[in-house]
């Protein structure tokens, strides 16, 4: 039948797209390598391809993408789970039902709204306490931190809430506090979902581009010091693509060195979530 | 001394209270920057700021028309490739695809290209399309690239409407003769029809909010006029802002604000607009 | 008493839902113009039986046949045979009404458009002699641009009784039309199945032993994928020839 054909081709061009995807990081990478040994690579401490004095050390990047995500991550998981064990556990339904939608708009907001906030609000306000450069990974990390906040908590919130009741009210029939239940009985019980939760939480950050791009710099530096100015893979290649590349230049190609990297990280981060969600989700059936 | 179980109940109201500030505290932190920024950015917005260009000499009189309307082409664009082969693809994921492996890895693929970041969507497009397809910072390669970014959530959208509809209609109609793909388009579709808009919908509205890929693909950063055909140089809404951004002076941190109210204004229509279209369509349709 | 002619035959016919047997070797000829009813307890194959008569099993994943069945003197089982036609000759109403959301009207007018047939006229006759023939004309004639959800459970499954008609079915099936509708609803159908027979061949599920009795000119007693007895209604209710009738028809089980 025609029209099954048709909307098969439709269906399959999902996978043109991440054969594309592959094929493209691939090919251009392949071609940076020759040029750059992949010692260099691991091992250089300085990203410079713009400069006159080329370096091509991934780890500045890597520091900076590091730096910024578990800043991020040490923000929304404690709130996350918070956020999670509260409304499952403690919150009356009507607030629940309520606030659910609020929280999910913390994720709809465009980022480079939010990369507003960091560089304008967040870092002045910080300058009056620390001594903080005004592009640094602090203000980028707390502010991504506040954006992938609904990615953990409405994960969790809905692992927990797949726990059978059974369970929950054998330990109330001991005579445990909610919190005592809560952290005992029903968070062990979900593991697998908030761990699902905190796995898509990291890869968001890691490739979050707008919000560094903004707040945390441009200068690719070897650091784990918050209050300094980096940068991650994803705003070099923003810093790159605004201005003017040339084609098959070695700027150009680094962009993919790059792009591949940050691809191979989110890639293997959301296989190991989708699995285990495969995996754990037939236990309460 | 304290017993344990007071210790006990002791730490439960605790947490009860930390939990509802935890709650609030994203919620209310994003009030405070909204207030701020509302604050900053509202005595630039006049009907001067929808209908002028922006200006490097000019900041006061700078406007976001190219971008307004950069905004709209891509949207229109992004809709237009978009749709069909989401909608396309769910119809046949979700009513021709057997169990098998291709359908598994089908699915698989799908899912994992939702979680891609936006940025390598860039990058794919700033090759194939601006590059391989000799397509330029056109406002099509654009749309193109936009359109691998959306194309996973409208086809999760669509499965799940369609899921929704009962199998028994369906069942009524095959009793009566219907092929599989009249029953689909005369009853599945109809009646998945509001829940693919409502994800169709919030799709678009996250891709008119995207920067980081339209800038890898050429979305450019001075532009004074509006797009004038596929090919042609432009802006967007969220671009214009970075552009705007860096610039030192006073007025120019205005306009980004001014830019930002903008941006949100249309995002918050376009989202509460789903939300109706959702309610409404769950409302009409009471199996 | 002139000869009533076989509309319908099953001939050594296995059913399998994978390495699972759910028919076992059933042998069954109706005639043309009754009503057939298919009794027997839960899981004993009377619905899936009921199925495979106009290829709904089609559907199920793993279903394969085994052995002939004819309706009308035509093999249905043949790859040459198209389904959506079968389906015009065979009708199907089920278990719970399951009216399309659309109008009164545009329900029973379905299966028409769907055969290509775009003569207005046509199609009006059609719906509002449907409409007729389940009596359900009078109550609905000045609202056929309402919803069908807007009816009540008894009103819907005879709208999906109508919307069968409209096709000019030879043969009509029915899984259990009247379990999920209250008496009188129920009593209204029964009556309609008196009417129907006149002009249609009519194979009946039912749960209930005394609708069996009241509807049907003819009884298949199912158990465990086999048909155990086929016999004129009088005769199964009042004296069956196996002993598993007798025990279902008493209430030994079931």
């Amino acid at each position: 039948m025609i029209i099954e054909k048709l909307l098969f081709l439709c269906a399959s061009i999902s996978i043109l797209i991440t054969l594309g995807i592959i094929l493209v990081l691939l090919l251009d990478t392949f071609e940076f390598f020759q040029e750059v040994s992949f010692i260099d690579f691991i091992t250089d401490k300085k990203w410079t391809p713009m400069f006159k004095d080329k370096h091509f050390g991934i780890g500045s990047l890597l520091a900076g993408t590091f730096l910024t995500t578990v800043i991020a991550v040490g923000v929304a998981i404690p709130i996350g789970l918070s956020i999670a064990i509260y409304l499952n556990e403690f919150a009356p339904k009507v607030f629940r039902k309520r606030i659910k939608p609020a929280l999910e708009l913390l994720a709809a907001v465009p980022t480079i709204v939010y990369g507003f906030f960091a560089l304008t609000v967040v870092t002045p306000f910080l300058k009056q306490f620390i001594d903080i450069d005004s592009f640094n990974a602090l203000s980028a990390g707390l502010v991504m931190g506040i954006m992938i906040i609904p990615y953990i908590s409405s994960i969790s919130e809905d692992a927990l809430y797949a726990v059978p009741k059974s369970l929950r009210e054998a330990a109330y029939g001991m005579g445990t506090t909610r919190l005592q239940t809560a952290f005992k009985v029903t968070v062990p019980a979900a593991s697998s979902g908030i761990i699902v939760s905190i796995i898509l939480a990291i890869s968001r950050a890691i490739g979050e581009t707008m919000i560094v791009a903004i707040a945390a710099g441009q200068k690719p530096t070897l650091t784990l010091d918050p209050t300094e100015t980096i940068a991650t893979i994803t705003s070099f290649i923003v810093q790159v693509t605004t201005g003017d590349v040339e084609h098959g230049s070695i700027e150009y190609k680094s962009l993919f060195a790059a792009g591949i990297t940050l691809f191979l990280f989110t890639f293997i981060l959301n296989n190991i979530s989708y699995f285990i969600k495969k995996k754990y989700q037939e236990k309460y059936d | 001394m304290i017993n344990v179980a007071t210790k006990n109940r002791i730490k439960d109201k605790l947490f009860e209270y930390w939990g509802v500030i935890s709650t609030l505290i994203g919620v209310v932190l994003l009030v405070v920057f909204m207030t701020d920024i509302f604050m900053e950015g509202i005595s630039r917005i006049d009907a001067t700021f929808f209908t002028n260009s922006p200006s490097g000499l000019k900041p006061e009189t700078s406007g976001i028309f190219p971008a307004l309307l950069g905004t709209l082409w891509i949207l229109i664009l992004t809709a237009s490739i978009s749709i069909p082969l989401g909608v396309g693809a769910g119809i046949y994921l979700e009513e021709y695809s057997e169990k098998n492996w291709v359908s598994s890895l089908l699915e698989i693929n799908i899912s994992n290209l939702a979680g891609v970041p936006s940025i390598i969507y860039g990058l794919l497009g700033l090759e194939v399309f601006v590059r391989i397809m000799g397509l330029g910072k056109s406002v099509v390669a654009g749309a193109l690239t936009l359109s691998l970014l959306v194309l996973p959530i409208v086809i999760v959208a669509t499965r799940e409407a369609i899921k929704s509809v009962p199998n028994s209609i369906k069942q009524a109609a095959y009793g009566l003769g219907a092929t599989k793909w009249q029953t689909i388009w005369t009853q599945v579709l109809p009646s998945s029809i509001g829940g693919i808009l409502t994800g169709v919908i919030l799709a678009l509205s996250r891709a008119i909010g995207e920067t980081a890929p339209l800038i890898v693909v050429g979305a450019a950063a001075y532009i004074y006029d509006a797009p004038d055909g596929l090919l042609s140089e432009y802006t967007v809404i969220p671009m214009q802002i970075y552009t705007w951004m860096p610039d030192a002076r006073e007025a120019m941190k205005v306009n980004a604000a001014a830019g930002i109210i903008v941006l949100l204004m249309i995002t918050l229509v376009m989202n509460g607009f789903a939300v109706y279209l959702r309610n409404r369509w769950q409302k009409k349709v009471k199996w | 008493m002139s000869e009533k002619k076989i509309m319908l035959e099953a001939r050594n016919v296995d059913v399998f839902y994978g390495e699972f047997q759910a028919i076992k070797n059933i042998d069954m000829k109706i005639n043309e113009k009754s009503v057939t009813a298919f009794i027997g307890p839960s899981g004993c194959g009377k619905s899936t039986f009921l199925r495979v008569l106009n290829r709904m099993n089609d559907y199920v994943e793993g279903f394969a046949l085994r052995g002939e069945i004819e309706i009308d003197g035509e093999k249905i089982y043949r790859k040459s045979v198209k389904v959506e036609e079968l389906r015009k000759k065979v009708g199907m109403v089920f278990q719970k009404p399951n009216p399309f959301p659309k109008s009164i009207y545009e329900n029973v007018a379905f299966g028409l458009k769907i055969q290509g047939i775009t003569d207005k006229a046509f199609i009006e006759e059609r719906v509002i002699n449907s409409l007729k023939q389940v009596a359900l004309w009078d109550e609905v004639k000045d609202q056929l641009k309402k919803s069908a959800l807007a009816l009540s459970g008894g009103q819907q499954q005879r709208l999906c009784i109508a919307r069968t008609l409209a096709v000019e079915p030879s043969v009509i099936l029915m899984d259990e039309p009247t379990s999920a509708l209250d008496p009188i609803s129920t009593s209204k159908i029964e009556e309609l199945l008196q009417d129907l027979k006149k002009k249609y061949t009519i194979v009946i599920v039912t749960h209930n032993m005394q609708q069996a009795a009241r509807v049907s000119d003819d009884t298949a007693f199912f158990y465990m994928g086999e048909l155990i007895e086929f016999d004129k209604t009088d005769k199964i209710f009042t004296n069956p020839s196996m002993e598993k009738t007798e025990s279902y028809i008493t209430g030994r089980f079931g």
